[in-house]
């Protein structure tokens, strides 16, 4: 007899656990397959991929270098860091003063303002598209880090999931920290921000990813190549370069390193945030 | 509203003891509601009406707007291109759905055995959702191009059995291109069904299990009569957000074909897209996108009354 582990459906035998292990990895390899192919082509000149010949003594970062010199990654990149590291930090802001005033303050129209948020979120972002590069060219935004960050700064998602998290905050804290003078303001920002933790933390991984990868919006309301972000000036780069399988390796490499990082060293916090909102339909 | 009005008394009273709760905290709390209320005002609010009225107009983006009512609804019904995209995008959501929930369930089902290396395996499987769209989309152009990796492997299998197979030319063809962004979309996105789908098997009580096993049950009817029902509202709302996702699919056809060959994978918003930032069509972009909230809108409702037929919740 078998011990049976904690999450074990079944009493599963030898032979059904080598052909479901020999099913994952298959699997896994489907999944690993394409960042394989990347790696490697970015690293040998273009007639190795197109012989299908990789000798080890042609290995060379070149095709970095002159990805570099090609098209202007290192602004695109900066671009990508500014934008996704201040939409994120305002977005969280913004929604966690809103939320706390949803979770912990009485208000006239409170409920029925809650209510219209989450309406918003069964609007697709494709009706909103055109009226906001209208109001983004009207403001003057055209082409701008303005144009990028702000539109992406008032999450009702992010509103809703903070507003959860901050019901389940015992009140007593506020009404302590109310007795002892402090305000609103102070109780959000010394109680229930530091509480939140898992939640903020949550959010902030999403709203970078988001933001880093974000395609329509950027295509849309950027032009310059100052001001392009990774995922559009990869795009237009496959337009220039169709062939030069090497240096798209390259760029594809170098645009997807700093989400990958971010992803290893959170990665807790996407599987949770994951479970968290995908659990929100319950 | 109709309560308070035939009872002014009782109305005051409320309004009184709203106020006299903390009265500092109303416009405290309105001036912490005032930023993200603002944006939405703006972004939101003002886009929607804005969008509804430009829809009814014909509008080049620079220059007058004519007023032409329900015109370019009319003619949407009547625009060939519009079918065609239709078509796709109904394409997309029949195919990646149902095969995004079954491999995610299966993957998950796999996963939940008590299996050594449980993490490493969901690691590897949500890496493609974290990862930039645009260059997962370029190495799906080397893969799947007619002479790249993926059709040397076909032709390698073919000389192996003897047989000579080959891979159809997956982008360049009409036929296939729909399947190609099919294939990216799957890729890209069942590590988030996966990851889904275990958190709610962890969720099922072993008492369960237990209790069927003791019964006699079979691992497949323990798998049909306690497994799937007590997740099922798990496959509800993943298969509401998925459909809504597939509805939506942009740059995955843009960047893997441009929507082509010939628009044979054209998405429902790549023509939005094209209409307003390529012809300069904005009434018309923005009527597609209405038809594009209605279908989600109606597909949605459609969905919620039909639930009850399958969703199995907990009553308690």
């Amino acid at each position: 007899m078998q011990a049976l582990s904690p999450r074990s459906t079944t009493r599963l035998g030898q032979p059904a656990r080598g052909l479901l292990y020999t099913a994952l990895v298959l699997g896994s390899l489907i999944m690993l397959a394409p960042f394989l192919v990347m790696v490697v082509v970015s690293l040998w000149p273009n007639q190795a991929f197109l012989e299908r010949r990789f000798p080890l003594e042609q290995i060379t970062l070149a095709n970095f270098s002159e990805t570099f010199q090609v098209i202007p990654f290192g602004r695109y990149i900066l671009n990508n860091a500014i934008v996704a590291v201040t939409a994120t930090v305002l977005q969280i802001l913004i929604s966690s003063l809103a939320a706390f005033a949803f979770a912990r303050l009485r208000f006239w129209g409170r409920d029925s303002l809650f209510l219209i948020y989450l309406a918003t979120l069964m609007i697709p972002s494709q009706i909103t598209l055109i009226p906001n590069f209208l109001i983004i060219r009207a403001l003057g935004w055209y082409d701008s880090y303005q144009a990028l960050i702000v539109p992406a700064l008032f999450s009702a998602l992010g509103t809703f999931l903070l507003r959860q998290y901050f019901k389940t905050i015992p009140l007593e804290l506020d009404e302590a920290a109310r007795m002892d003078g402090a305000s609103s303001l102070r109780i959000w920002w010394q109680i229930i921000l530091p509480q939140s933790w898992p939640v903020i933390a949550v959010l902030a991984v999403f709203s970078f990813q988001a933001t880093w990868n974000d395609f329509l919006w950027p295509l849309v309301v950027t032009s310059s190549d100052s001001m392009r972000t990774i995922p559009i000036g990869l795009s237009y780069f496959v337009g220039q370069y169709s062939t030069a399988w090497n240096l798209l390796m390259a760029g594809s490499v170098i645009a997807l390193l700093p989400v990958l990082i971010v992803y290893f060293v959170a990665q807790k916090t996407f599987i949770q945030g994951v479970t968290l909102t995908g659990m929100g339909g319950r | 509203m109709e309560a308070m009005s035939r009872n002014p008394a009782h109305a005051s009273l409320r309004l009184r003891r709203l106020f006299r709760w903390r009265p500092h905290q109303q416009w405290e709390a309105y001036l912490f509601i005032l930023p993200s209320v603002l944006g939405f005002s703006v972004f939101v609010f003002a886009a929607l009406i804005a969008s509804l009225g430009i829809s009814l107009t014909d509008w080049g983006l620079v220059g007058p707007k004519a007023f032409v009512g329900l015109d370019n609804y009319r003619s949407l019904l009547r625009d060939p291109v519009f079918a065609l995209a239709l078509g796709n995008t109904a394409f997309y959501v029949v195919t990646i759905v149902p095969l995004q929930l079954i491999l995610g369930l299966l993957l998950a089902l796999a996963l939940n055995q008590g299996l050594r290396g449980r993490e490493t395996f969901r690691m590897i499987y949500f890496l493609p959702v974290v990862t930039t769209l645009v260059a997962g989309a370029i190495v799906f152009r080397l893969l799947l191009g007619s002479n790249g990796p993926l059709a040397d492997a076909v032709s390698a299998v073919g000389r192996l059995i003897g047989q000579p197979l080959s891979l159809p030319d997956l982008l360049g063809s009409t036929r296939y291109s729909k399947w190609a962004v099919v294939l990216l979309t799957l890729w890209k996105n069942t590590g988030f069904t996966l990851v889904v789908y275990l958190a709610a098997l962890q969720g099922v009580p072993q008492e369960l299990y237990d209790a069927a096993h003791v019964d006699g049950a079979t691992s497949w009817q323990r798998l049909r009569h306690v497994t799937v029902p007590l997740i099922s509202p798990t496959t509800f709302f993943l298969f509401i957000l998925q459909t809504i996702g597939a509805f939506q699919l942009f740059a995955e056809p843009f960047v893997l074909t441009r929507g082509g060959p010939a628009q044979s994978s054209l998405s429902i918003v790549q023509h939005i897209y094209d209409s307003a930032f390529r012809f300069a069509l904005m009434g018309k972009a923005s009527a597609i996108a209405w038809f594009l909230f209605f279908f989600i809108f109606g597909f949605t409702l459609l969905q919620n009354y039909f639930q009850r037929r399958w969703v199995h919740y907990e009553t308690e």
